[in-house]
């Protein structure tokens, strides 16, 4: 089981990893310990592998530091689950192989601190009783994701997804 | 059926014609990153894909502005990394004290009208401003850039923004870009170019300021058509002309003559009212420069209202021009010395305070009137300061009384 943290809408870059945290300022630093370090202590400090992550509009909004994502990366995020996302963002949440969706059925049903069960390659998300469908990624999404970010995509293809 | 000048851009670069929502491989024209973000793009080079050389050298542009001169043993190691990987394969690096990269990317013409300029920053959405597809990216993606010389997009949709009329006196493309994101939202543009049309009698500051804050309302690219700027420095190629019939999602006109200076309120950047609504909120600190508005008429302007005045008791006015060019005009016809002899505090050119790393980071409690694209939580220091923004009028009536002032009423 692993826990939802449900945020609002337009959370941008500098409330998921400020500026101040970037490994460029603190090289030494695990950067995953700076996820939402002053928006949301309480999960920088109790975060477990697997835990969902749900918001309303516009997830990721503002600056394109990827580290915002290689912070929720480190903590082993289970999926993204939201109304929308911000397009830097959901580039580079694909990138580093994070499965984000859009739902609003699931982001209304779900509420902070739920426990669920989530099952990715099924895309089902369990919470309690209930059992909802995690809606299909695009072609270009699910190939990336298949082979875990668009570094391995390119290694293992030679080229980017679509690319003839 | 006509195009957009994102799908002109797009198609030209993709060698065939292609419409929004399709998915296309160019090969980006320039490709830009910053001392922030590329030690840490040569390490996912180096280590992620196991390569050592750049495809393309001649297409990367270095800029150190980030955090310049550096402040920390770190940031000094990091930026002495990517000096020796610029020298090692033959990549321009512009270093610190030169500006904000993009500034120094449009004044040294290496962004330009039809070109693809992938930046490892958000702003670059900035380079519209000279009638190029101007993108921010994260390091992953910039560092197959470097390694493969492509890179993938999806065409997008375009918001027109159709401009009537001429500013009134004391409001200027910051207001104009601050009601943009005022009536089109923070994520109103998602996904989108915004194309500015009406535009042809503006300078190109005004463009940059425009354009910069693109992406402020969500979108991937922000495009002023180059029509109006002198063709000797910004050659346009024949095709990239607007199309009577082209698609466009959505369309906002704005009459300027009924513009009323704006401000975006803590802590969203669409969180905009009229002056009026907040005037007498008190400040301790009164920031001018970034990309958004750190250029020579920026300080010109707040030159203009701080001439033989002291700014208040109580308030810090830092100053960080966007680029070295843009201090030495300063300096040159006096602007730099009347806003000296007000008060203010001078810094290296380069971002500056606004991403809160150095040159005036902000503290608890600290409210602060800026000249910047952004004012999140915790942008520019603490969490528990309060950021404005505003007009580099704005910034500079703020500063001679210590409280948010009409520049109308100086």
């Amino acid at each position: 089981m692993n826990r939802v943290w449900k945020f609002g809408a337009d959370v941008d870059t500098d409330q998921i990893v400020p500026g101040r945290y970037a490994p460029y300022m603190r090289p030494d630093a695990d950067v995953g310990e700076a996820a939402f370090i002053e928006a949301r202590p309480e999960f920088a400090k109790n975060a477990r592998p697997g835990d969902v992550i749900v918001a309303l509009e516009n997830f990721g909004c503002g600056s394109s530091r990827e580290y915002a994502v290689e912070a929720l990366k480190r903590r082993k995020v289970g999926a993204i689950i939201a109304l929308s996302f911000a397009r830097i963002f959901y580039r580079n949440a694909l990138n580093l192989g994070i499965p984000l969706f859009e739902s609003p059925e699931i982001v209304e049903a779900l509420q902070d601190g739920d426990e669920v069960t989530l099952d990715i390659p099924n895309r089902r998300v369990q919470c309690g009783e209930q059992v909802y469908l995690l809606p299909e990624l695009p072609v270009f999404a699910q190939e990336i994701l298949k082979a875990g970010g668009i570094v391995p995509y390119v290694r293992a293809y030679g080229r980017f997804p679509g690319e003839e | 059926m006509g195009q957009t000048l994102s799908e002109k851009i797009l198609s030209q670069h993709a060698g065939r014609t292609v419409n929004a929502g399709e998915f296309v491989v160019v090969e980006p024209d320039v490709v830009m990153s910053h001392d922030s973000l590329t030690p840490g793009i040569i390490k996912i080079l180096r280590q992620e894909l196991e390569m050592e050389k750049v495809r393309y050298p001649e297409r990367l542009v270095f800029v150190f502005d980030h955090v310049a001169p550096a402040s920390t043993v770190g940031t000094a190691d990091s930026q002495n990394l990517a000096r020796r990987f610029a020298q090692e394969q033959n990549i321009r690096l512009f270093d610190v004290g030169r500006g904000i990269c993009h500034q120094v990317l449009v004044e040294e013409r290496i962004a330009g009208p039809g070109k693809i300029v992938i930046g490892s920053d958000s702003h670059s959405t900035g380079y519209g401003s000279v009638g190029a597809f101007g993108t921010g990216m994260g390091s992953t993606d910039v560092a197959l850039v470097w390694a493969t010389g492509r890179t993938w997009l999806r065409v997008p949709e375009t918001y027109r923004v159709v401009v009537e009329g001429r500013f009134p006196s004391g409001v200027d493309a910051k207001d104009l870009a601050l009601k943009l994101c005022r009536e089109i939202t923070i994520d109103g543009a998602n996904y989108m170019a915004v194309e500015y049309h009406g535009l042809d009698w503006m300078p190109l500051n005004g463009r940059q300021t425009l354009a910069s804050m693109a992406v402020e309302m969500g979108a991937k690219a922000g495009i002023v058509p180059p029509t109006g700027l002198p063709g000797d420095q910004f050659p346009a190629p024949d095709w990239l002309t607007l199309d009577t019939d082209a698609r466009y999602t959505q369309s906002l006109t704005v009459d300027l003559t009924r513009l009323e200076p704006q401000v975006s309120m803590p802590h969203a950047v669409d969180h905009v009212v009229d002056l009026s609504g907040v005037a007498g909120t008190r400040v301790d600190v009164v920031f001018l420069g970034t990309c958004t508005n750190g250029r020579y008429e920026d300080m010109k302007t707040a030159a203009g209202l701080l001439a033989g005045k002291r700014i208040a008791k109580n308030v810090r006015l830092i100053v960080t021009p966007a680029s070295s060019r843009e201090l030495s005009r300063a300096a040159a016809d006096g602007t730099l010395a009347i806003l000296l002899e007000a008060g203010a505090t001078l810094t290296t050119p380069g971002c500056g305070m606004c991403m809160g790393r150095h040159q005036g980071t902000l503290g608890d409690g600290d409210v602060c009137l800026s000249t910047a694209n952004r004012n999140f939580k915790g942008r520019m220091g603490s969490p528990n300061a309060q950021i404005y923004l505003a007009s580099p009028a704005v910034a500079a009536a703020t500063a001679l009384t210590g409280a948010i002032t009409d520049p109308r009423a100086c």
